[in-house]
């Protein structure tokens, strides 16, 4: 399997977004922004994009009155995110060669 | 390729943050460990003073509100190790800039507390039932099966003291008169232990 560098994971954001998905079944817009140091605006952008690939999914519930978002990472995006890391994996063992 | 290898590191780092709960000091081990050594001091005066630390049945040589002065005395070494853990928890995670309240630590806490709170309300059961003798082995092996429990969403090295306090906590189901001795051991020499460790390896 040679891998495939994806595109969506180009911008770091959505890279560290996947990656914290694939760590845990679910995270919170808040906790996101936190982990990622990143603002609202830029945040809701990236998980929008993600989320247009079908890479994640959004649930969206509420605690007590406060709603609150959670996403997941998708197969289709758990596979991208794995050739992407195939890709790169490739490509350091190539360069050792 | 430099990139690539940046951006491995990169996942590798996010995930780990992401998912396990990193704010656990070092001296909160070895100051627990300090309370159950106390703790442990002030049961044997009330047991077993002036008698070495180890011998029969408790509850036959004991009137009834010693075994429940002894209860309180755990039950205070829990309540001051989890605050004091708490307080230097908040401490760390201030200083590297994480919540204290993340999916992580929420994820931690219920592993190692559901099994310790079920092992607790097992232990009022069988001081009802007149088993107190019993007690500290299950202690040991429920905070064992909770520390067990939690290792994933933690430091792995934790899994170590796990194992080190299920093996005493079964000692003390075979040997319930040197339990006073084997959770001193427990809960107080091991944490010390533990956390020295621990101390010098991340926080030093």
């Amino acid at each position: 399997m040679k891998g495939k560098y994806d595109k969506a994971f180009e911008n770091v954001i959505r890279l560290r977004i996947m990656s914290i998905l694939m760590a845990n079944e679910e995270f919170d817009f808040n906790s996101f922004k936190e982990l990622l140091d990143v603002t609202d605006g830029n945040l809701a952008t990236h998980l929008k994009q993600l989320e247009k690939n079908d890479f994640i999914e959004v649930k969206k519930s509420f605690v007590g009155r406060k709603p609150l978002t959670t996403y997941a990472a998708t197969e289709e995006g758990k596979k991208a995110f794995q050739f992407h890391l195939t890709f790169l994996e490739n490509l350091i063992k190539e360069n050792k060669s | 390729m430099k990139k690539a290898q940046d951006e491995l590191a990169e996942i590798k780092s996010i995930m780990e943050r992401s998912s396990r709960f990193l704010s656990l000091s070092g001296l909160s081990g070895i100051l627990a460990g300090v309370y159950a050594l106390i703790g442990s001091g002030i049961a044997y005066s009330l047991i077993y003073y002036p008698n070495p630390p180890y011998g029969k049945d408790i509850s036959l040589t004991n009137p009834e509100y010693v075994i429940s002065n002894v209860m309180i005395t755990g039950l205070s070494v829990l309540l001051l190790s989890v605050f004091t853990t708490w307080l230097l928890s908040r401490k760390k995670s201030k200083k590297t800039k994480v919540s204290l309240w993340s999916p992580a630590s929420r994820r931690f806490m219920r592993a190692l507390f559901i099994p310790v709170i079920i092992g607790g309300l097992l232990c009022i059961g069988l001081y009802a039932q007149g088993q107190e003798h019993l007690v500290a082995a299950i202690t040991l092996i429920f905070y064992g099966l909770g520390l067990f429990n939690a290792s994933n969403f933690t430091l792995n090295e934790i899994k170590y003291l796990s194992y080190c306090q299920l093996v005493l906590g079964l000692i003390a189901t075979f040997f319930p008169e040197y339990g006073l001795v084997l959770w001193a051991m427990g809960f107080g020499v091991l944490h010390i232990i533990y956390g020295a460790i621990m101390y010098v390896k991340y926080d030093g």
